[in-house]
């Protein structure tokens, strides 16, 4: 059970798919002190893209 | 030159993410209850909503052509049937739900030019290695960004975002926004472009990686924020 780099792109992926590896992420969040910081920003971004269609849609 | 420096630089224009899209400024035209019965007010009403509904689809499309022709469309199936508007929802609302069935009209007629040919031509592993060393570690760590709730309350980061997202490479900015604009889910954006959900991932995660580094680059950090 990853390199920051592989858990980047997990958290990416994460948004748009079930992971298979999903074991592996929650672990490698538990011990990096980077990543976790990574996943705030995914999130932050996700919930940027909800409110830019709400803003321009509505 | 160095790896480490190999950054993409996706700076926004000096003049802020308005000099990417002019005329954004928003509307917000309150539909009054008698254009129901008059055509020809509901037809103002509808014409006076077509520039925000031509650069949705511009945004979408990446081509000026198809987005008018989507617009096109979208403004004739509403004055065709004035009627199917309950008055519920806002005008606008109502016909960018009609844009969206037009966009995806849109690209499956184009969908042969809308192929995805060359994904590795995109860039976005500059990224990944400007951001990462070899061993995978971080370069950097990544930055905090502070509370999402004070972000996500400032107008002009939902403007810088927009912009972001203007500046993703075409084929990536079609497909990213199939996914949060149009709101497909996957199976859908692969069969309306005929790549397999492997392919899909990469696209959406480059997309997702460039949009991280242009936000990083024009909001977060201010030693690199152009001046405005």
């Amino acid at each position: 059970l990853r390199t920051c780099r592989e858990v980047a792109r997990l958290i990416l992926q994460k948004q748009d798919r079930a992971l298979p590896e999903a074991l592996a992420l929650r672990l490698h969040l538990r011990i990096c002190q980077a990543c976790p910081r990574f996943e705030k920003q995914v999130r932050l971004m996700q919930r940027g893209m909800e409110q830019w269609r709400a803003y321009r849609e509505e | 030159m160095p790896l480490h420096d190999r950054r993409v630089d996706l700076r926004l224009s000096r003049r802020g993410p308005k000099s990417l899209h002019s005329g954004s400024g928003f509307s917000c035209i309150p539909l009054q209850r008698h254009a129901l019965n008059s055509p020809h007010d509901f037809a103002g009403e509808v014409q006076a909503l077509r520039p925000e509904l031509l650069r949705f689809a511009r945004l979408q499309l990446r081509n000026d052509t198809w987005a008018e022709d989507a617009v096109s469309e979208t403004l004739l199936a509403a004055l065709e049937k004035p009627a199917a508007f309950s008055g519920r929802a806002r005008l606008k609302t109502w016909l960018v739900g009609i844009l969206k069935h037009k966009v995806i009209d849109q690209l499956r007629r184009h969908a042969r030019e809308c192929a995805w040919e060359h994904p590795e031509d995109e860039g976005s592993d500059e990224i990944e290695a400007a951001l990462f060393m070899p061993d995978g570690h971080y370069r950097e760590a990544p930055q905090d960004w502070g509370d999402p709730e004070l972000v996500l309350k400032q107008r002009q980061f939902i403007e810088v975002m927009e912009a972001c997202v203007e500046r993703l490479p075409a084929q990536l900015g079609r497909v990213f926004l199939l996914r949060e604009w149009l709101e497909l889910d996957s199976d859908e954006i692969c069969k309306e472009l005929g790549i397999t959900p492997t392919n899909l991932w990469v696209i959406l995660h480059r997309a997702r990686m460039r949009l991280r580094e242009c936000l990083q680059m024009n909001w977060f950090d201010p030693t690199e924020k152009d001046p405005r």
